[in-house]
């Protein structure tokens, strides 16, 4: 049926005409050329001979008994191959990140509207969705838990009870109070990731029982774990291919198609293309937990903090996916990226019957945020203060404890962040403006100039880089040196980061070498790189390819040195060339070596430890990144309708690797949280998604996003590659509260949740 | 004119013969699936993110709102029509100069959008591109980027 | 295994309708904006679907005396073209705000129409400018105002074999204005719009709500409270009293409710916002 036949991956290689640089230049990404022409393949692009489309049947119920399924009809319609079941599943019904108990499909109980029950291999997608909507389901519907407030009192909504996760923090004295209390209940409302590409990919099963699936991810051996027993297969049957990526912000961290895609190609013995629909893409991935915080603040009329109290809930929804360690980091960041003596925070993350949530950027530090900033705010105005000086004051340096009790052993430039932030001299009245598009509500023509105010806003934030707590952390990275040429080896996922940039400017840097290819990423070829989260891939893989390329050059200079009879010690590399110290000897990388060098580094960050469950201490974190931000928005005090006028902001990269991919991580971070300050919220009823599409989630469009003003505050971290510390999520920690400080300041109203609307300002 | 089975569509200067299985298509998913033209990107499938963007007729439109078998006739012009990776238009090339790229999702449509857009208003104001391009959802990069390679193109045009 | 389907393509409106006759219950298909998420998203399965696209005669749009007749097919891109906004200028401004240019390229005014959801941008603009609608089928022609058309959410009034051909509206005899609340500063759906418009011949301000209703709500109390208290000389509402009346008058006429774009007391106090302000552009 097919006339074309994809490649499944895409190969990394650089672009002819174009010359490779190193650290702190702007490189171009290798594979820009092809994503700006349209022939970049994305998981959504792959085909394969004799393939067949594979459909999920998910259910329209957020609690329910399964009372019978009948697939039949189904199976009956002409080009349907195979309609599946629970009682159909060939290995462990169940799969999870750090627990596993979310099934491949329901069996007995559905647990969230969305939960897939069935599945259809059919010819092309038309049939498939007819023969879904063949299928009969008999359900009996059973009353959700939909209020996680109810949920610790409530009937277990999965085996082991309501509770997730409950992460206390106490240290210090918890009878200190000061002088000024303030106090606040404060809501954030359930953000999805919104990536553009949809969830897809292609399982392809061979004569030898095996399978190869080619599928947009995050982490390609943390998918392979939890695949491979799903399949009843053994792991080297099972081989997960990076396909092209549009997007993950943390929504690619769990299964979409690939166990499903699987197993219905296993069943089918043909290749089977899954891709989602933006409605099932709503209900087929997790989304940013939804948190209700109370916090208490005390601190000295200096403006001193003395003690933080919270309250973190978390609703984690059905299943656990990575729930434990985002109730970790709200835990742990709660009381933001300042000096607090004494500290009394407990998080917990539930179980309900709503949509199940995970991993987003920021995880877990993006709501403790817009807690922690909304009571610094709150406790300057009540002392009178500058909102900036408050923090200021109690802004976190290198030396400091943390609530866990450890010790901040990296640069910490909270106070250059905000300054930089301040220092951007403020913008003039919107006058860029045709028939109202340059001011609050844009298109729709609603406003008037004299009932719009301007206010500004500052917040900061913080959160850790790779993965805390104990969690074996690590990535192996091979490098091969070979006639001339450099070729990585990796399973880091390139996830639109530009990764396969960086991975390049360090391998450049390092060996001087000119031509670098990326091998594709897969779980056969190499071992995990750890998945492309928590701000990690350049601090953990680029770190490892630093590493085997510091041996390659070792052994380069090595093996001229026995080869060509010079000193080794004064060789170096750089542009293509070895050359020693006086100029003597001046050889091609290409001919200075005869044999292939090869080397395999398995790099793993500082050991972190657990936190104690009583009290949270520990030395949990290998490193953080810090980040703040001003925000100018302009209101319409009537309508509630917001434009923001301008973000500045003061980012702590450590090193900026490629300065132009930072800004553009800046910007797009930023995007999300302004999404989320105004209006990005998936909306539930009763358990059931009322907004599962674009046309009803808000995403910032161009005429919503600002001018952003970056600067980027280097202070390198030692032991990081060239001091670069991560830059993915940062930029959406302190956005959101910035724009309600800056909302806040325009209206004078105490907007305790976000995303705003436009009804909390005009009915107030 | 009538349709039940096959049909011709004009797709950048080239006659392209369709045989559906279905008549229910849109024009994204025949481009792709059907034609091969995976450069057509299908982000949301109805009509919110410009992913999908085309040229009918020399009209911007979204793909996804096309029926396939009603675009008969017509000129249709898709991403591949604009340039390759080794014969780029001044628009990909400065989209790559920029930073404008990441994931690339929406980049295509994108692109299709301000060939579009440069080609009505030569010299769009910071306002007219914002608004020319509200339609074409980008989640990586902010726009910020975007907006910088539109101006870049603008400033190298009018040297 | 094909799927039975028939896609027709006629190039005249008279071939149009004798498909319909042929074909009652064919889906007729304009610009394709709402239609075809419906499809992709399996929402819909019509065995027969009818293409305007090639119906010239649609798209053609002309000034007869003191109405402008704008063809069915006639795309809201063409609407925001200078001519057609200098006769129609709140039609021009709802027109802005569809969707994105993606869609104003595509949609049509008659597709808005026939598709009658409350919240169809340019409905607002149509009701209060009592525009008719040309409709025609094999059997004849005939007339009927727009508020008779569109029958509720979703719902219009036309037979199986009838087309919308045009729509005649008043040209312009006074300032107007269209304005929409979304959340989103682009590309949003309305969660409430307004649009006024004066008639200076006959002195009378007419207003119409948008997404507040099951359909599209003309304010007659607002209408004829402030009709009786503009100064028609200097074209203004003098009072800043009446100018509030006029948007608490608005409001009153609302029939909104709260769903997941916005609230029953929001889409109530924005009509009173949006009709004050439009009421206050006047001079």
């Amino acid at each position: 049926m097919s006339k074309w036949f994809s490649k499944g991956t895409n190969n990394v290689m650089p672009n002819a005409n174009e010359s490779i640089s190193g650290i702190a230049t702007s490189l171009q990404r290798p594979d820009a050329a092809e994503k700006v022409c349209g022939t970049f393949e994305y998981s959504s692009d792959l085909v394969a001979n004799n393939m067949l489309w594979g459909g999920t049947l998910r259910s329209p119920h957020p609690s329910a008994r399964i009372v019978e399924i009948n697939v039949e009809n189904a199976r009956g319609i002409q080009g349907v191959a195979t309609a599946l079941t629970a009682n159909d599943l060939p290995g462990k019904p169940n799969y999870g990140l750090l627990m596993s108990d979310q099934p491949v499909l329901a069996d007995e109980f559905v647990r969230f509207e969305g939960e897939p029950v069935a599945l259809v291999a059919a010819a092309d997608p038309e049939i498939c969705r007819r023969a879904l909507a063949a299928i009969e389901i008999s359900y009996e519907l059973l009353e959700p838990l939909t209020d996680p407030e109810r949920a610790e009192d409530s009937p277990a909504v999965f085996p082991g009870g309501n509770v997730i996760r409950r992460v206390p923090i106490e240290r210090g004295d918890p009878e200190a109070s000061g002088d000024v209390v303030v106090e606040g209940v404060y809501e954030v409302g359930m953000q999805d990731q919104a990536f553009l590409g949809p969830e897809s990919g292609v399982a392809v099963p061979n004569e030898d029982g095996s399978i190869d699936l080619y599928v947009a991810t995050q982490g390609l051996h943390q998918d392979h774990a939890q695949l491979a027993p799903c399949l009843g297969l053994p792991g080297e049957k099972v081989r997960i291919h990076l396909a092209g990526v549009g997007g993950a912000f943390g929504g690619r961290e769990d299964f979409s198609v690939h166990a499903h895609a699987c197993f219905l190609a296993l069943n089918t013995r043909r290749p089977v293309k899954m891709s989602y629909l933006r409605d099932e893409s709503f209900r087929g991935h997790l989304h940013r937990h939804p948190a209700r915080m109370w916090y208490r603040h005390h601190a000295r009329k200096s403006g001193k903090l003395v003690k933080v109290e919270a309250r973190i809930l978390l609703d984690g929804g059905a299943y656990a996916s990575s729930s434990s360690a985002v109730a970790g980091n709200a835990a742990r960041f709660a009381c933001g990226p300042y000096r607090v003596p004494n500290v009394s925070v407990e998080a917990i993350c539930v179980r309900t019957n709503n949509h199940p949530c995970g991993a987003m950027r920021g995880f877990g530090a993006v709501q403790a945020c817009y807690g922690h900033e909304s009571q610094m705010d709150k406790l300057a105005k009540k002392l009178g203060m500058d909102p900036l000086e408050i923090r200021f004051i109690n802004a976190l340096q290198t030396g400091d404890r943390l609530p866990t009790g450890q010790k901040v052993h990296v640069p910490a430039p909270v106070r250059e962040c905000l300054e930089a932030a301040a220092a951007v001299p403020l913008p003039g009245e919107s006058s860029d403006n045709v028939d109202g598009y340059g001011l609050p509500g844009g298109a729709g023509r609603t406003a008037d100039r004299s009932r719009i105010r301007r206010g500004v806003g500052f917040a900061v934030g913080y959160k850790n880089l790779a993965y805390s707590e104990g969690y074996d952390d690590n990535a192996r990275v091979r490098c091969c040196l070979k006639d001339g040429k450099l070729t990585i080896t990796s399973a880091a996922a390139e996830i639109g980061q530009g990764f396969v940039t960086v991975a390049r400017q360090i391998a450049h840097e390092v060996l001087g070498v000119e031509d670098i290819a990326l091998h594709p990423a897969n779980t056969s070829d190499i071992g995990s790189a750890g998945s492309s989260a928590a701000s990690r891939q350049t601090y953990m893989s680029g770190k490892a390819i630093e590493l085997a390329c510091r041996q390659i050059a070792q052994r380069v200079c090595e093996a001229c040195g026995e080869n060509w009879k010079v000193n080794a010690k004064q060789l170096s590399l750089a542009n293509g060339r070895v050359r020693s110290e006086d100029g003597r000897f001046d050889v091609k990388l290409a001919e200075a070596c005869g044999d292939p060098i090869e080397t395999e580094v398995f790099h793993s960050h500082r050991q972190t430890f657990g936190m104690d469950k009583a009290t949270g201490q520990g030395d949990t974190d290998a490193s953080w990144i810090f980040g703040a931000q001003r925000a100018v928005v302009d209101v319409d005090l009537d309508l509630g309708l917001i434009r923001v006028v301008q973000i500045t902001t003061g980012q702590d990269v450590g090193r900026a690797i490629n300065p132009l991919s930072v800004i553009g991580q800046i910007e797009g971070g930023i995007s999300q949280g302004l999404g989320l300050a105004v209006m990005e919220e998936v909306l539930s009823q009763d358990g059931v998604v009322q907004n599962g599409s674009f046309t009803d989630y808000l995403v910032p469009t161009f005429a919503d996003m600002p001018p952003v003003e970056v600067t980027l505050i280097e202070k390198p971290e030692d032991g990081a590659p060239f001091g670069a510390k991560g830059v993915g999520e940062t930029p959406s920690l302190s956005s959101t509260p910035a724009i309600a400080a800056a909302i806040r300041a325009a209206t004078g109203l105490e907007l305790p949740r976000v995303p705003i609307r436009p009804e909390q300002i005009a009915l107030a | 004119m009538e349709i039940e089975r096959r049909y011709e569509l004009l797709i950048n200067g080239k006659e392209c013969k369709v045989e559906s299985s279905w008549l229910g298509e849109s024009l994204m998913y025949v481009l792709r699936e059907r034609l091969g033209l995976w450069g057509t990107k299908n982000a949301c499938e109805q009509g919110e993110c410009g992913s999908c963007s085309v040229l009918i007729d020399g009209m911007l439109a979204c793909s996804c709102l096309e029926l396939a078998a009603t675009a008969v006739g017509v000129d249709i012009t898709t991403v591949e029509g604009l340039g390759a990776p080794d014969n780029m238009t001044d628009i990909q090339q400065s989209f790559i100069d920029e930073g404008a790229v990441q994931c690339g999702f929406c980049t295509p449509g994108l692109v299709v959008a301000v060939h579009d857009l440069l080609l009505s208003n030569p010299a769009p104001s910071g306002q007219e591109i914002k608004e020319a391009l509200a339609g074409n959802l980008c989640r990586c990069t902010g726009y910020g980027r975007i907006e910088a390679a539109v101006v870049k193109v603008v400033q190298q045009r009018h040297e | 295994m094909p799927i039975r389907m028939k896609v027709f393509l006629p190039t005249s409106l008279e071939d149009a309708l004798g498909i319909l006759r042929a074909s009652p219950g064919a889906h007729v298909l304009a610009g394709g904006t709402d239609f075809m998420v419906e499809m992709n998203y399996g929402h819909r399965r019509p065995e027969r679907i009818l293409s305007l696209r090639f119906v010239d005669e649609l798209r053609a749009w002309s000034r007869e005396g003191a109405t402008l007749v704008l063809g069915a097919g006639v795309r809201f891109a063409d609407i925001l073209s200078s001519e057609i906004a200098t006769l129609s200028p709140a039609l021009a401004q709802a027109a802005r705000t569809v969707g994105s240019p993606q869609i104003r390229n595509t949609g049509t005014i008659g597709g808005n129409i026939a598709t009658a959801s409350p919240a169809g941008d340019t409905l607002p603009v149509l009701w209060a400018l009592e525009a008719m609608v040309n409709i025609r089928s094999e059997k004849g022609e005939r007339r009927i105002a727009i508020r008779d058309l569109v029958t509720g959410v979703k719902r219009n009034e036309l037979a199986k074999d009838e087309l919308i051909t045009s729509i005649s509206i008043p040209v312009a005899d006074g300032p107007q204005e269209f304005l929409k609340v979304g959340r989103r500063n682009a590309m949003v759906i309305a969660a409430a719009s307004l649009a006024f418009a004066c008639n200076r011949s006959e002195r009378r301000i007419a207003c119409a709500l948008g997404a507040v209703g099951p359909t599209i709500i003309r304010c007659t109390d607002a209408e004829r409270f402030v009709g009786e208290r503009v100064d028609w000389e200097r074209l203004m509402v003098p009072s800043e009293r009446d100018r509030v009346k006029f948007g608490e008058l608005c409001s009153e006429a609302t029939l909104a409710v709260d769903d997941h774009r916005s609230t029953a007391r929001y889409r109530r106090h924005a009509i009173s916002v949006m009709a004050y302000r439009a009421v206050a552009r006047m001079s």
